[in-house]
């Protein structure tokens, strides 16, 4: 059923590439995808169709993760109000053409940068929120403890239209092995056919296992392999041709993690206005014109930190309290010993 | 002067519009494509695909073309369409007589049957026959062997290969063996036609279908063995069967939904077209002295496939076209591996869709243009 709806969503969003009126032509500083976010009052968000963590969806329909928060963070700086967010839960494979055909102005779904989506399909992506590796889930029983002891022959359940399937088989194919990919479209799937024994192995980001390891019958009895065989880094991408709608989204994820690094939160941030710190009072708009580079006022950054938190905050709400990955590893700001680094808000 | 107005100007304002409205859209797409950065183009068929397919009739690896995996995901559907017509004709046809015998339990089998799997949707079938199915399946080194060299498992079907030596002398002794039957059958028609005798030529084909082939062993120097799938450890406790031929699960459980399904349909058509055929044709024949094998072949069935074929035709094309619900459970189909993986990592949504599409209707076209002629065929000739 829902297969049918996902082909309805992918036609449309082709259908909307044919017919739409050609209206974006950019003038300088303005941004027609602004404009029309104003006009409609909310922020339209692609999302992952169910990621704990990332982007996922509750009983009552709220969805939280730090993908979500992306796409809140913005709604505060543009709008006001970081509720006013409109979310999409897109399939790997429809992500790109929502985005591209207009039909969302952010795509905030655990996307990996590479070189040929940048640069070939019309995208752009804007930053980094969270810094992940391909890796492996095997049973425990089997008694594999690296990927190193894979043979040929062993069955490969993975995700349609991502760079998982194109590391996999580098990854293989370097090292000689012969392997049976099994490729399914929803995540849900995967995780069935792994569960039913039809895979050996079941390979996504590691935070991706993690994430769904809970969904499994007998989460216990699977283990996540060491190995890290790629470099996945996630982030938030928006269309090409718009470069003041770009800098806003690129702005408003780097404040969230400018602010934990300067020790904003969401409850000290009022305070911080009065702080001797140039650096902290241009992050909550107390000094300097910053927003009005995007045409926006100057409490959009304060906004942010108020309404959705810094980094930190977002990290441990969604990620570490849920249990799936309580250790930040990589994620972890460049002071504390990990990567995460941005250039300064001034 | 005026007739001729009357007679093309409809026709060209028609075409007019059809141009337009196909110009309207190339440019309009072509305007929208460069505004949001897009480049239109097929160059990307030729580049590396690097990604693998599970399962491929032909020689594919990631480092082959885009180009060449389309080949691999046209051919993987045209498989499962293929084998699933034939099994859902098999089916319909016995069902179909099913439901006109007088026995009260066949009769209503048959009926309960066409009912009960034409209401579900096909996708459910499919996947209950995936997820249910590979569930109750054993592990490949729990599974018992089916007539003694045959696997069942939830990682697939293994069957033997066969390994053949001098597969041409052979091939070329079928070959030989279906030509004399041709001739034989052109013989028995005149000699009923001219001297009204009658030869068992069923009997002589099939005599014919065994023995030469059979000739081609002894003295062709052809031979054949089999290659048995050997259980293999890959870890503690994960096994999978090496050598053989194996079926993956998702192309089983494909054939059966699709066949299961779309034989209910054939069975209709079958019945519909027996009962369409008055019977008086049928009393008429019994009075002439034909006995009832030859009131079926040479009164009745031939008047019924009239009326059988052309929904039949439409069964088929939608089998066809179902098929590529196949990218619900993994079967690497055209859908699945070229509107899907391929799709995605060289993001030409609209060069991928459009090629797809007029694949699909090409297939389409093809059956039906197969299914058309031989409805020319079998339809009443004037004489």
């Amino acid at each position: 059923m829902f297969k049918l709806v996902k082909q309805l969503t992918s036609l449309v969003a082709m259908f909307a590439v044919l017919f739409a009126f050609s209206t974006e032509t950019m003038a300088a500083k303005k941004s027609k995808t602004l404009e029309n976010t104003k006009k409609r009052g909310f922020v339209r968000c692609g999302v992952s169709q169910g990621l704990p963590g990332f982007s996922n969806a509750d009983e009552s329909g709220n969805w939280t993760g730090i993908d979500v928060d992306v796409c809140r963070a913005v709604a505060a700086a543009t709008l006001g109000d970081a509720t006013k967010v409109k979310f999409t839960p897109l399939s790997a494979k429809e992500r790109f053409t929502a985005l591209t055909s207009g039909e969302i102005d952010i795509l905030s779904r655990n996307t990996t940068w590479t070189l040929s989506r940048d640069a070939d399909i019309g995208l752009t992506f804007v930053g980094v929120n969270f810094y992940d590796g391909q890796g492996f889930m095997v049973r425990k029983g089997s008694g594999i403890k690296s990927t190193s002891e894979f043979k040929n022959g062993t069955s490969v359940c993975t995700n349609l239209g991502t760079t998982t399937e194109l590391n996999m088989r580098d990854f293989f194919d370097s090292r000689g092995i012969s392997y049976e990919p099994v490729v399914f479209e929803k995540a849900d799937e995967v995780v069935a056919a792994y569960d039913a024994g039809r895979c050996d192995t079941y390979t996504t980001d590691k935070s991706g296992l993690a994430a769904q390891r809970t969904k499994l019958s007998a989460p216990d009895d699977h283990v996540v392999l060491p190995e890290t065989i790629s470099k996945e880094p996630l982030g938030p991408v928006v269309r090409q041709g718009d470069s003041v709608w770009e800098d806003i989204v690129r702005w408003s994820l780097n404040t969230m993690i400018e602010a934990e690094e300067y020790g904003v939160n969401s409850s000290n941030a009022d305070m911080m206005k009065t702080s001797n710190n140039p650096a902290i009072k241009r992050l909550v708009g107390a000094e300097g014109e910053l927003g009005a580079a995007f045409g926006l006022d100057n409490d959009w950054n304060l906004r942010i930190i108020k309404q959705v938190g810094n980094y930190g905050e977002s990290y441990k709400r969604n990620i570490a309290d849920t249990g799936i990955l309580p250790d930040r590893g990589p994620n972890e700001l460049w002071t504390k010993g990990g990567i995460l680094y941005v250039p300064p808000a001034r | 002067m005026n007739n001729i107005i009357k007679k093309f100007l409809p026709q060209i304002l028609a075409i007019l519009f059809v141009v337009l409205i196909f110009g309207f859209l190339t440019i309009n797409a072509q305007t929208n494509m460069d505004n949001r950065g897009i480049d239109f183009g097929f160059g990307f068929l030729s580049q590396e695909s690097s990604f693998d397919v599970q399962f491929s009739l032909i020689e594919y690896s990631g480092s082959d073309s885009y180009a060449r995996a389309f080949l691999v995901g046209l051919l993987n559907t045209l498989l499962v369409s293929f084998i699933s017509i034939i099994f859902c004709t098999i089916l319909g046809v016995i069902i179909g007589v099913a439901r006109l015998s007088s026995n009260y339990l066949i009769k209503n089998s048959a009926a309960w049957y066409v009912e009960f799997f034409r209401n579900i949707p096909l996708l459910l079938q499919i996947f209950f026959w995936y997820y249910a199915a590979l569930r109750a399946l054993p592990l490949p080194e729990k599974a018992n062997a089916w007539f003694g060299v045959t696997y069942m498992t939830v990682k697939g079907y293994y069957i033997p290969a066969m390994v053949w030596e001098n597969l041409n002398v052979f091939l070329y002794c079928g070959l030989a063996a279906i030509i004399s039957i041709i001739v034989l059958r052109k013989y028995a028609n005149n000699l009923r036609d001219t001297q009204g005798k009658q030869i068992p030529v069923l009997l002589y084909s099939i005599a014919l279908l065994i023995i030469l082939p059979l000739l081609s062993f002894l003295f062709g120097g052809v031979s054949l063995e089999f290659e048995l799938p050997q259980l293999k450890k890959l870890s503690k406790i994960s096994y999978i069967y090496e050598g053989g031929i194996s079926l993956p699960p998702e192309l089983i459980a494909l054939v059966l939904a699709l066949s299961l399904y779309t034989s209910t349909f054939v069975a209709e058509c079958v019945r519909a077209g027996i009962e369409g055929v008055s019977k008086g044709q049928k009393e008429a024949a019994a009075s002439v002295g034909l006995t009832p094998n030859q009131v079926l072949k040479l009164v009745i069935m031939p008047q019924a496939l009239r009326i059988i074929i052309p929904p039949t035709t439409n069964q088929y094309l939608n089998l066809t076209k179902n098929s590529s619900l196949a990218a619900a459970i993994a079967y690497p189909d055209l859908v699945l591996v070229f509107a899907g993986t391929a799709l995605m990592q060289t993001g030409k949504a609209i060069e991928i869709v459009s090629i797809t599409m007029l694949t699909y209707l090409t297939i389409s076209l093809t059956i039906a243009a197969i299914m058309n002629w031989y409805n020319k065929k079998i339809e009443i000739k004037e004489k």
